[in-house]
């Protein structure tokens, strides 16, 4: 029988939770025999070859290429699951929500004590996403089977996860991998 | 702050002994000289009163009727509940708008006018009302509302803008309210006619035991709506640890759609003073508090005439009605604006002048109430029914109602309905016949208890109403067929989503996401799981949250759910691909298109 296949990818995300993913050290070894990536960094596969069994999101969406790799996911991936504080609430990013897109801009390209912008623009570029008027969390755009919160949610937290969903059990995580103080 | 000013702050603060306990008298006088309590004001009350600045600052900040900015000298406080706006609040607020040239929450420049929304000001049988400062203007239209700005231009005293004086003793001299009471039908407990202190009279001659023992054989529950027996509160409130005890009248009756208190206030104060020299009796205090809701100030100057008049009458102050010993009195403390001063703990909270902040419980306040002593809350109409049963007798009392609930209650009835007003009915009359009375013929739901109580449909309508099936204060608000079930729901969110008091997460995040769900759903926007998980956070809100107001603030979603389900089936749409109905890319583009100048090239079209 031909193994799972896993799908990641990391939206408006810092990539700490692919660390975090990186992390579970020689037990990677063990999940490549339980499973096959799909497009993932990891394996750097860019298109879905085809249907995936979970497909694991880090980060929250912030521009309209998020946005569409993230229905992507969806569209291809049984499970879905949003890993660490951005995918789930938006995280750091979200941190401009409160301050309209326009002072944003100008703030990041014009106006910041540290500007170097001699040409005085704001970069604009067809091959450059267009920003969303905010940022959201991944279940406000896609419906999301599961939340692993965390930031990043430790290797063992997420290899427990995987490691329940793959082999068919419930995912019932211990106290200690889902407490943050 | 001139210096005439400061003279007035700290005069103020004087006429009230420099108590910070009456913290709420002083910033209410204050608000009322200065047309607010600023920022120098409040740092004079502190040091007056030996307050630190900030306990001052989180009181004016938490009550609707202060303000820490000027306010206009006329504040017209439009009533905004779900009724009113079935009766034409909006015409009318686009009138004041219109009229005012400024938006709700402005003042006018030339700082004569200031226009707020206000939740239920107790006037939904004769909405849309508004308060114009103290003074009540009900019925209005668009055009009385003009008038109403335009006489007050010329002169800024709204009493100028009664006419035609009200039923009953709204036409008393210190009253002269254009209210109606609209009391349409009288029982034998609260509206008969009784002799002034006969009740206590009786009383006085059995021991306060005894007295205790009678109101528990009459099986006399709170009116207020939680129905706790009041012989056994008063019972816990005698037997707590302490010398000094307090009885407090609940006179905040601000749950939307109620307004029998109003109605009892202004036809029958005395039996309720009466009733509370009882309980004081009874329970061994010599003081008691009306807590009365800002919003029938009006009633104030008359109040306090019934007590001095009670007072001359020996039926208040000292060796009350010549029982050596028995002292006695009443003084009346005014609220500002919060609907969670209803709320036992809270209002006790007001009364030592801090935040309407409800307290942990236990202790109760039976044990620990105001000032730390036992104290008992009773709502004006338990303290009524008490007046009577020490007049009639217990048994007299308990041969009206139902086994569960003895004696008669009033409902203040509003909505679509020919006869609006206040019923004084025997517990244990069906919806239907109550339907009948107040002239709802075609009914398509009916809310009883107010925005915290049930949604019932016409499959309940053969349901009574009393503690064990339909329980409530008072509040009845009818719909008639032309109504949106959903959207009145939504708007009893709304009302406990600013009723808040932000304490606890439960009720300051819960109401919020219920209020985001229902009106997700109200868009089109609903899935099938959504309905699955507004009864879940449902629960969980009334389960976590601290005090009634978040116990039973879910009741709107939750018993429309249970009782209009199809209308919220009606609504529903499926998930496309797993996409979340409720995202909508364009309006999540139109920011960035506008700025960079160019058009998305992953959604197009």
């Amino acid at each position: 029988m031909a193994k799972p296949k896993l799908a990641t990818t990391s939206l408006a995300g810092c990539f700490g939770c692919h660390m975090a993913i990186l992390d579970i050290d020689d037990r990677i070894l063990k999940l490549v025999e339980l499973i096959d990536f799909d497009k993932s960094p990891v394996d750097d596969i860019k298109e879905f070859t085809g249907p995936v069994d979970i497909g694991l999101i880090e980060g929250g969406c912030c521009n309209e290429e998020n946005v569409k790799v993230l229905q992507d996911f969806r569209k291809h991936c049984k499970v879905l699951i949003s890993i660490g504080d951005c995918a789930i609430n938006g995280g750091i990013p979200a941190m401009r929500n409160n301050i309209p897109l326009k002072e944003c801009l100008e703030e990041a390209y014009l106006n910041g004590p540290t500007v170097h912008n001699p040409s005085n623009q704001i970069p604009n570029d067809d091959e450059l996403p267009l920003i969303l008027n905010r940022v959201y969390p991944a279940s406000e755009i896609v419906k999301i089977d599961y939340h692993l919160p965390g930031c990043p949610p430790p290797a063992d937290t997420l290899w427990e996860a995987l490691v329940a969903l793959l082999t068919d059990k419930p995912v019932a995580l211990p106290y200690e991998l889902v407490k943050y103080d | 702050m001139s210096a005439t000013l400061e003279t007035a702050v700290k005069e103020i603060c004087q006429a009230y002994g420099n108590d910070r306990m009456r913290m709420m008298d002083i910033v209410r006088d204050v608000q009322a000289k200065l047309g607010c309590v600023d920022s120098q004001a409040m740092s004079l009350i502190a040091s007056e009163v030996s307050a630190h600045r900030v306990e001052v600052e989180s009181l004016v900040s938490f009550y609707a009727f202060l303000s820490t900015k000027p306010t206009g000298k006329v504040v017209i406080r439009l009533c905004d509940d779900i009724i009113d706006e079935m009766k034409g609040s909006k015409q009318v607020a686009e009138a004041l708008k219109d009229e005012l040239g400024i938006d709700f929450g402005e003042t006018t420049a030339d700082g004569l006018f200031s226009l707020e929304y206000t939740p239920c000001i107790g006037m939904c049988d004769q909405a849309p009302a508004a308060l114009i400062n103290d003074v009540v203007l009900p019925k209005l239209s668009g055009d009385i509302a003009r008038a109403a700005v335009r006489t007050l231009r010329e002169n800024p005293d709204p009493v100028m803008l009664v006419k035609d004086l009200g039923d009953g003793n709204n036409s008393h001299d210190l009253v002269r309210s254009a209210v109606n009471n609209n009391i349409r039908q009288k029982g034998e407990v609260i509206f008969a006619d009784m002799d002034p202190g006969e009740g206590l009279k009786k009383a006085l001659a059995l021991s306060p035991a005894e007295v205790i023992r009678e109101v528990k054989t009459s099986r006399l529950r709170g009116r207020g709506g939680a129905g706790f027996p009041c012989g056994m509160k008063w019972e816990f409130t005698r037997g707590a640890e302490g010398d000094q005890k307090y009885i407090i009248c609940n006179a905040d009756e601000g749950e939307p759609g109620t307004f029998k208190d109003r109605g009892i206030l202004t036809e029958k104060p005395s039996l309720v003073f009466e009733g509370m020299a009882i309980g004081g009796y009874a329970i061994g205090a010599d003081t008691g508090i009306v807590y009365l809701r800002a919003e029938y100030a009006y009633l104030r100057a008359f109040l306090e005439n019934v007590l001095s008049e009670m007072r001359n009458n020996g039926l208040l102050g000292n060796n009350i009605l010549g029982k050596e010993g028995f002292n006695f009195d009443i003084r009346i403390q005014m609220g500002a604006g919060a609907y969670i001063c209803g709320e036992e703990s809270a209002l006790i909270s007001s009364c030592e002048g801090l935040r309407g902040d409800p307290k942990n419980r236990p202790p109760f306040p039976a044990q620990k109430g105001y000032l730390q002593c036992p104290t008992s809350v009773n709502n004006v109409e338990t303290l009524c029914c008490v007046a009577r049963i020490m007049e009639k007798g217990s048994a007299w009392f308990s041969q009206t109602g139902s086994d569960g609930s003895t004696g008669t209650k009033l409902l203040s009835i509003s909505g679509d309905c020919s006869r609006p007003g206040i019923y004084e009915a025997p517990f244990g009359i069906t919806v239907k016949e109550m339907l009948e009375l107040c002239g709802a013929v075609d009914a398509i739901a009916v809310q009883i208890g107010g925005a915290s109580g049930q949604m019932i449909c016409p499959d309940s309508y053969d349901d009574k109403i009393c503690y064990d099936h339909i329980a409530t204060g008072g509040s009845v608000m009818v719909f008639g067929p032309s109504r949106n079930i959903l959207e009145v729901a939504a708007k009893f969110m709304e009302f406990f989503v600013e009723e808040s008091c932000g304490y606890c997460t439960p009720c300051r995040v819960g109401n919020t996401l219920l209020l985001n769900g229902l009106e997700k759903i109200i868009a089109g926007k609903g899935e099938v799981a959504d309905l699955a998980y507004l009864e879940s956070l449902g629960e969980s809100v009334k389960i976590a949250s601290r005090c009634g107001l978040g116990q039973t603030s879910p009741n709107p979603v939750l018993t429309t759910l249970k009782n209009f389900r199809s209308s919220y089936e009606a609504l529903l749409t499926e998930a496309v691909e797993g996409k979340q109905p409720t995202f909508d890319i364009k309006a999540a583009l139109n920011d960035a298109e506008t700025i960079i100048g160019r058009k998305s090239v992953h959604f197009k079209g």
